[in-house]
């Protein structure tokens, strides 16, 4: 079949501040297929999307869309070309209503137009009908979950009709069945004849959904196949350059003594019930649920974040009043929070200091800080958790989101946890970092520490749990042995319908 | 910044060497201690991502505080304590509105500062504090022996922050509550806590700068320190601390009052009317806040995913 490709892009190079991210990269899209991109993190993924959507100029290379040069790719001429890109972290205007932010991108602008509210709320209705959703029109975007404000940023997409829809990252919150729905929409872009950038560090999804798969490497294209002529231990080895394993670096270690043991925790403020659980020394206790399960909530509970109403927390048997974090520490509770840039590390500061920072009495006397002891902690943990980095004293936001992670891991395990809650461990990381931090948990365990383990990837929770505590709607559903624990005996509980109201 | 001063120095050295005579350093000094002091506190609350345009205000109140204290016979020392705690006090106040009730540090503080403005204006129906007795005067020290322990309070102050902020693990948490509250809470650090702490802090440099200020004349007008808060907070930006919190130094801070201190004198010195001072201190400013935005572009970009 003859057919026009929707984009085709030669030999891009881009160099930002001395860094060639990109060093001639080709890549096309054919109408109704979904092309995968993929590849460790700094491979160049991002910059090119940044080229394709104009946010970027690139230093050398032709960029062709639907068969037409286009010399000068700006946001607005690939607005107008009907290139549309769906991000991580959804772009919408929180205090607008769904209705309003869909008629940002559909309504010709115009600052003195009248609108019909009635025509502009049915548009924004029937768009999110087509991709089989019922959110209202007419709430505001800050009161959707981040799931839902993907889908209005799809709805969007689809609105502009769309020619090429570039997504990046699209399942990073979403659960299982959020990614089933999402999959049913692709499925009818592509019917469409609507072509599908697709950029994930999930391969199971890649092999789920894409046509053909592109795998970058160190700013070049490494090469581009048909997702059904290429088989997962390969890819990665094409993603990374290195055999590594594909699989889960978990051995049996002896269960010890239970070491945090929770009974009956509520919390109205988090939204949890009733939620009882153990973890044991040596074990990793996997938490599953949909999103808005109340997983990160009992985390943060357990934490002393969001105060409990109800419950008893004991540690090594002795029960405990966790009031705060720093409550939460001095008992041996570490907290590795989902969202590291906001929340798991500071940017702007050295490796040294973010290591340091939830136990600094360990690196100072009387409130004084040794540099010289806090710089040696600090490299211990560089060395130990292969941290890639010059230097301690380099700033955390230098590093790539693997080594952000590890920094994350350091800070807590400096406390000298007795457990650990990870909260989405291997979120935004590549393949490479992540089978570390994979391996990184096993090694922590067969020490002794006793890890809990929240993670909305399944391969992951089924790859590394001891035992999986299921939740849904804010209380504990089912605990599974990692012997009978299925991808769908875990669906079965996280989907549940609720037994009584 | 560093560069920026010297460069000025230089010049000035080159063209006119007056402006390095004694007198007239010793004149600039004194005029701009308050600013230097002040400024001190606040790096601290900047720091943390705050604001306290309240020390004006304060700084009157302080002064005239202590002004009355001293004639109904307290001894120097305790006018001192005094006017640190009421600074103290009204740090703490500022601090608790902003950490606990969680309202913007701008209206907190733009809310005092009218508030001790018109509360002073109130007291004092306007009028000046006079009859000052002379324990009072030059801190009892004559106007010969005063600018010595001035300037030593001043380089006490300036190294004791200077080294807390880089080496204490308070200094740190300043730091990290600025850079992100929220892994900074996560840490362990009560963010609140800190933030009352930084004000109140604040509060007690505006104590101190008001009575080594008050004492160098003969009455104390009771509108002092009108603008004082914009001048102590263009010297911190100037300095490099990110208006946003998380960065900075004390001493870029000190370098920061002495650019905007040193450039109106030396407008005077090199013949230059005097009116354009407050638009180059306009213009000082916007290259700061410039070169501030523009350097987490290229320093501290993240590698690219």
């Amino acid at each position: 079949m003859t057919q026009t490709l929707l984009l085709d892009a030669a030999g891009i190079a881009k160099t930002y501040a001395g860094v060639r991210a990109l060093k001639g990269v080709s890549f096309d899209l054919r109408p109704g297929e979904v092309h995968a991109l993929v590849g460790e993190n700094g491979a160049g993924k991002s910059t090119l999307i940044k080229i394709i959507t104009g946010a970027e100029k690139p230093d050398a290379g032709t960029l062709r869309v639907a068969g037409r040069d286009v010399p000068h790719m700006d946001p607005a001429t690939s607005h107008a070309l009907g290139i549309a890109a769906i991000y991580q972290q959804p772009a919408l205007f929180p205090h607008l209503t769904v209705a309003e932010n869909v008629a940002l991108a559909l309504e010709s602008a115009g600052l003195w137009r009248t609108v019909d509210w009635r025509r502009r709320r049915e548009a924004a209705a029937s768009l999110l009908a087509r991709i089989g959703s019922a959110i209202d029109p007419a709430r505001t975007v800050d009161t959707l979950s981040m799931p839902e404000q993907q889908i209005v940023e799809i709805a969007k997409a689809i609105g502009v009709n769309a020619r090429i829809v570039v997504m990046d990252e699209p399942t990073a919150s979403l659960t299982s069945r959020e990614v089933e729905r999402l999959f049913q929409v692709i499925g009818r872009l592509r019917e469409a004849q609507v072509g599908v950038i697709y950029i994930s560090h999930r391969l199971e999804e890649i092999f789920a959904v894409a046509d053909r798969i592109t795998v970058l490497r160190d700013g070049l294209t490494v090469e581009t196949r048909a997702a059904s002529e290429v088989e997962r231990g390969e890819l990665i080895r094409l993603m990374v350059g290195r055999e590594i394993s594909a699989v889960f670096p978990k051995e049996p270690i002896e269960i010890g003594e239970p070491v945090l043991e929770v009974e009956g925790l509520t919390s109205a403020a988090a939204g949890i019930r009733d939620v009882s659980l153990t973890v044991h020394r040596g074990e990793i206790l996997g938490i599953a649920g949909l999103v808005g399960s109340g997983r990160t909530e009992l985390a943060r509970t357990m934490f002393g974040l969001t105060p409990a109403e109800a419950g008893t927390i004991r540690l090594n048997g002795i029960p405990l009043r966790v009031a705060s974090p720093a409550d939460a520490i001095r008992a041996g509770i570490a907290y590795v929070p989902e969202d590291r840039r906001q929340h798991g590390v500071i940017l702007d500061m050295s490796i040294a200091a973010n290591t340091s920072l939830a136990n600094l009495d360990a690196v100072s006397r009387h409130g004084l800080i040794d540099r010289g002891r806090e710089r040696a902690a600090a490299q211990g943990y560089v060395d130990r958790l292969r941290i890639k980095t010059p230097s301690v004293l380099a700033d955390v936001g230098t590093l790539s989101g693997g080594n952000q992670q590890k920094v994350a891991l350091a800070r807590w395990l400096s406390t000298r946890p007795a457990v650990i809650i990870l909260d989405e461990p291997t979120q935004g990381v590549d393949v490479g970092s992540k089978a570390e931090i994979h391996a990184l948990m096993q090694m922590l365990a067969a020490r002794g520490l006793a890890i809990i383990m929240i993670s909305s990837e399944l391969p992951e929770i089924l790859g590394m749990s001891d035992r999986i505590a299921v939740m849904h709607r804010g209380t504990i559903r089912g605990v599974l042995d990692r012997a009978e624990a299925t991808q769908s005996s875990i669906l079965a509980l996280a989907l549940a319908p609720a037994t009584t109201h | 910044m560093a560069g920026a001063v010297i460069a000025l120095a230089l010049v000035l050295a080159a063209v006119t060497p007056g402006f390095f005579a004694r007198d007239n350093l010793s004149d600039l000094f004194l005029a701009n201690m308050p600013v230097l002091i002040i400024a001190l506190g606040m790096t601290l609350v900047i720091l943390t991502g705050h604001i306290d345009i309240s020390v004006g205000s304060l700084f009157a109140v302080c002064a005239v505080i202590s002004g009355v204290l001293a004639k109904t016979g307290w001894p120097m020392p305790l006018v001192v304590v005094a006017a640190c705690a009421v600074g103290v006090l009204i740090g703490i106040v500022n601090g608790s509105l902003v950490a606990f009730l969680r309202i913007p540090a701008i209206v907190v503080t733009l809310a005092v500062m009218i508030g001790l403005r018109e509360g002073l204006r109130w007291a004092t129906e306007g009028a000046w504090i006079q009859d000052l007795p002379a324990s009072y005067q030059w801190l009892g020290l004559g106007p010969r022996g005063y600018p010595f322990v001035v300037l030593a309070v001043v380089t006490g102050l300036q190294i004791a922050f200077g080294w807390a902020l880089a080496n204490l693990a308070a200094g740190r948490a300043v730091y990290a509550v600025g850079s992100s509250p929220g892994a900074a809470r996560l840490a362990g650090l009560h963010v609140e806590r800190v933030t009352v702490a930084v004000f109140a802090v604040a509060g007690a440099l505006v104590g101190i700068a008001a009575v080594l200020n008050s004492v160098r004349f003969n009455q104390i007008p009771s509108n002092t320190g009108l603008g004082l808060e914009l001048k102590v907070i263009a010297a911190v930006v100037v300095g490099g601390t990110a208006i946003s919190g998380g960065r900075g130094t004390a001493v870029g801070t000190l370098l920061g009052v002495i650019l905007l201190s040193a450039i109106g004198p030396a407008l005077t010195f090199l013949g230059v009317s005097a009116y354009w001072e407050r638009a180059i201190h306009g213009v000082i400013i916007l290259a700061a806040v410039a070169i501030d935005a523009i350097r987490p572009v290229t320093v501290t970009r993240p590698a690219a995913a």
